[in-house]
């Protein structure tokens, strides 16, 4: 690994100030350290500095908001909120992907908002993230940003995250009642592996047995994580049969574009797509209403 | 070309206080294997894939190949030297392994102890399906894992008092 200068950093304001001393691309934030510590190894990423926001109290914990949301502070660890009550309460489903991160060691010390800043579209969480709404809180010394998930993720390994600015957290905003959850992960090698391609969805079916709400997105399926809101489009308002939730899996087929790697050709991973679109949705509906499960 | 930052680092290894400067780009396992000759903690895939770094920080199972060393400053770090409580015992966990075959290259058997250790202290009474689950993220190309799944479960059948340790005959 190359040489490099660290800075451990002990307040939020310690490290926009080094990022506006610092700033540009010869700077990098570590949080867990995952990531970036294997591009490092691998020569991938060398620094000239690197600011270590472990120290930060600020960046700490998960908590309940008083809304019903939920706040992911981004030095939360995946096996934190694969454990977390707070996170349990808001919506299991969410628990069980941050659980579905590699490996209990990895889960260990990768951060939730350092796996969402490293834009790896092959994540587990940011799919899920989406279906639930979730906005990431950026801030610099000019002050803050929100932005939908959805709309912080550019290409591969690629965000909005300007030069000066930290991700700080991911605010999820309260689930209506009786909406479901899934995450679904197409796993044809080991477990700990990527997905081949996953979907995250939620759904909530009014007094008529109609779609409300549904969202749904998908991992591993293109150079970012994958809002399918046509999938979405096709169903809100209508009753979700078989046939009708076939036709909206298949407008995925028209938002995905997957590579080719040693998971499959990009061609059988568009038509996973299809399928475990259709295999969520049809979980959700047939979930028998029992929470945010 | 720059030279990293120094930093002090006091931590307990295996019991022991230690205070030492480290530089920036030094890992964990660089520190444990390079400066104090504890090679037992091995490298494997240096990614975090393969299990055979594996380390307890503060009682938490980590990748000392992707763990700076600098994040250990504070903290108390367990490797597989720190396991016994002497020369004359093994944990169950150790007797079980030598018992039930759970090794034979031996390349990989410091991270699965490391892990199961892990593992056992969250949960003394895991079930086989359990320790396949959280022992996953360990490979080995020798024991097609079964022998080692069966270590686990004899071991916590043992319960987690320390054993005398007997010399093992070998026909």
């Amino acid at each position: 690994m190359r040489p490099f200068e660290l800075h451990q950093a002990n307040s939020l304001a310690e490290v926009l100030a080094l990022l506006d001393q610092y700033g540009g691309d010869d700077v990098h934030l570590m949080a867990g350290g995952t990531s970036l510590i294997l591009l490092m190894n691998l020569g991938l990423v060398e620094p000239a500095r690197v600011i270590s926001l472990r120290r930060v109290a600020e960046l700490q914990g998960i908590s309940a908001l008083p809304d019903g949301g939920l706040e992911i502070h981004a030095l939360a660890t995946h096996r934190q909120g694969e454990l977390s009550a707070a996170v349990h309460a808001y919506c299991p489903a969410l628990a069980t992907t941050f659980g579905h991160v590699a490996t209990v060691r990895i889960r260990n010390q990768g951060t939730i908002g350092g796996n969402i800043a490293h834009a790896d579209p092959a994540q587990d969480p940011p799919p899920m993230l989406i279906a639930l709404d979730a906005q990431v809180v950026l801030r610099s010394t000019s002050g803050e940003r929100v932005v939908p998930l959805d709309e912080f993720f550019v290409d591969y390994l690629t965000t909005t995250l300007q030069p000066g600015e930290v991700l700080t957290s991911i605010r999820l905003p309260a689930l209506a009642p009786g909406t479901r959850a899934t995450y679904q992960k197409f796993l044809p090698r080991t477990h700990d592996d990527y997905a081949t391609v996953s979907v995250a969805a939620t759904l909530r079916l009014d007094g008529d047995g109609r779609c409300a709400d549904v969202r749904v997105a998908l991992g591993g399926a293109a150079g970012v994580p994958v809002h399918a809101r046509a999938v979405e489009d096709a169903l809100r308002g209508e009753v979700p049969t078989d046939e009708r939730i076939a036709a909206a899996a298949a407008l995925v087929l028209d938002v995905v574009d997957p590579p080719n790697d040693a998971r499959g050709s990009a061609t059988y991973k568009r038509r996973m797509a299809r399928v475990w679109t259709e295999r969520a949705l049809l979980s959700l509906r047939d979930q028998s209403n029992g929470g945010h499960g | 070309m720059t030279l990293s930052s120094q930093h002090s680092l006091r931590f307990e290894l295996n019991g022991a206080a230690r205070d030492m400067t480290v530089p920036a780009h030094h890992r964990l396992i660089d520190l444990l294997r390079d400066e104090l000759g504890l090679t037992g903690t091995k490298e494997g895939c240096s990614v975090g894939v393969c299990g055979a770094c594996s380390v307890l920080v503060d009682g938490q199972l980590l990748s000392a190949c992707l763990l700076p060393a600098i994040f250990v400053d504070g903290t108390r770090v367990t490797t597989i030297e720190g396991l016994a409580p002497d020369d004359g015992h093994l944990t169950a966990l150790q007797d079980a392994f030598i018992r039930h075959g759970g090794f034979q290259c031996g390349i990989c058997t410091p991270g699965q102890i490391i892990a199961a250790t892990a593992l056992l202290d969250a949960n003394p009474r895991p079930t086989a399906d359990e320790v396949r689950a959280w022992m996953m993220g360990n490979l080995c190309r020798c024991t097609g894992y079964y022998k080692i799944v069966e270590s686990v479960l004899a071991a916590a059948e043992a319960g987690p008092a320390a054993v005398i340790r007997q010399a093992i005959g070998v026909r």
